[in-house]
């Protein structure tokens, strides 16, 4: 399978696509989201680059693990000052995944519409999948970050305030993208819900997984539960889909999996059944 | 306790409030999506109703308005007319 997609690689001449993953509200799981999704998408074969457009706060480095490896940002390839190729940095652990690292500068507008558009058309060339890690609200970044996609990614948490903004994104997805001011077929929109707690659904004190499907009408990509290993994975940069052990990293491969437009079941949605020893130890 | 607790599981009902948080993002996304909709909806009605009360009597771009608004539960579209010189302005809505 593996090798099948990486000779697909250097044969595909076909413009890769853009995928934004974007939620409005901030903490829900962006990042996280980028770096596994960029991952699951290398780790199957395909070119793949995840870049961070949170301009001045910049993690995705961090998440991935090469926040030593940083030499030039994006504003520096925009500006002129860098190569795309110096700055894009190589992962460490699979082959065909790079981390396009963004600018710790204070001046929000330094992502020039022109140089990203270059920038994106450049990528397009030579990778299969360009996954746009977003900032938080819907500001010039957020919009910058979601013009180009093809296809975007909304993080949303089974919470209202989270839901709300989600729905908000949509809408300018709808209108302020570049296949919306060209006419094009609309973003394609996948919803994924993540820090899902099927217990707490299960006792009707969390949004379920159709009660959001119901409100947002946007089909789901994956149902990624609260876990643990998530802040483990990121305390260590290694993107939680790595960690196959993880229910977290198996719901993160499920999605990436759909995404490619295979069908797989929702898994870790049930609640977790208390065993007797547990629920009279209380070994949790 | 923890005996206790498996054996007679707490009833969800005081906590279950996932169906409060439904009801109330249904309603307020109701109205968002209705305002959004409107503000790209209305303009262009503008312009069109503009060009076929044109055909007819003198008018000028900001001698009519459309607004979207509410009336209780139920959406109201407010158009406003306005005609030049001695002819007495009329007044459409619906």
């Amino acid at each position: 399978m593996k090798e099948e997609g990486q000779l697909g690689k250097t044969a595909s001449k076909t413009p890769g696509q853009v995928i934004v993953v974007t939620s409005g509200k901030g903490g829900v799981g962006k990042t996280t989201t980028a770096a596994a999704v960029a991952t699951g998408l290398a780790l199957r074969g395909h070119k793949t680059v995840v870049i961070d457009f949170d301009v001045g706060l910049r993690n995705l480095d961090l998440v991935m693990g090469c926040e030593r490896r940083v030499v030039f940002d994006f504003i520096n390839v925009i500006n002129g000052d860098a190569k795309l190729n110096q700055a894009l940095i190589r992962d460490k652990r699979i082959e065909t995944l790079y981390v396009f690292p963004t600018s710790q500068t204070r001046d929000k507008d330094a992502l020039k519409p022109e140089g990203v558009a270059n920038v994106m058309q450049q990528l397009r060339e030579g990778y299969d999948y360009i996954v746009c890690d977003s900032p938080a609200g819907i500001e010039r970044g957020a919009l910058t970050a979601l013009y180009h996609a093809d296809s975007a990614i909304i993080v949303t948490n089974p919470e209202v305030s989270s839901v709300r903004d989600s729905d908000r994104i949509l809408g300018i997805l709808a209108a302020k993208s570049r296949r919306a001011e060209l006419n094009q077929q609309p973003v394609k929109e996948h919803l994924l819900l993540t820090r899902y707690s099927a217990g707490r659904v299960a006792s009707g004190e969390m949004l379920s997984i159709d009660d959001v499907k119901e409100i947002l009408s946007v089909p789901i990509l994956g149902v990624i539960p609260e876990s643990e290993s998530v802040l483990r994975a990121s305390n260590t940069g290694t993107p939680v889909i790595l960690d196959d052990a993880s229910p977290a990293g198996r719901a993160y491969e499920d999605a990436v999996a759909r995404l490619l437009g295979e069908q797989r079941e929702l898994r870790f949605v049930a609640p977790a059944r208390k065993s007797l020893f547990r629920a009279i130890f209380g070994r949790a | 306790m923890r005996i206790l607790d498996f054996l007679f599981p707490k009833r969800p009902a005081s906590g279950a409030t996932a169906a409060i948080a439904k009801e109330r993002l249904q309603l307020v996304l109701a109205h968002e999506r209705a305002g959004r909709e409107g503000a790209e909806i209305l303009p262009l009605m503008k312009r069109e109703l503009l060009s076929v009360i044109a055909k007819y009597v003198a008018i000028k771009e900001d001698m009519i308005q459309v607004k979207l608004g509410r009336d209780g539960s139920a959406s109201v579209l407010r158009i406003n007319v306005e005609f030049d010189g001695g002819r007495r302005p009329k007044r459409a809505r619906m």
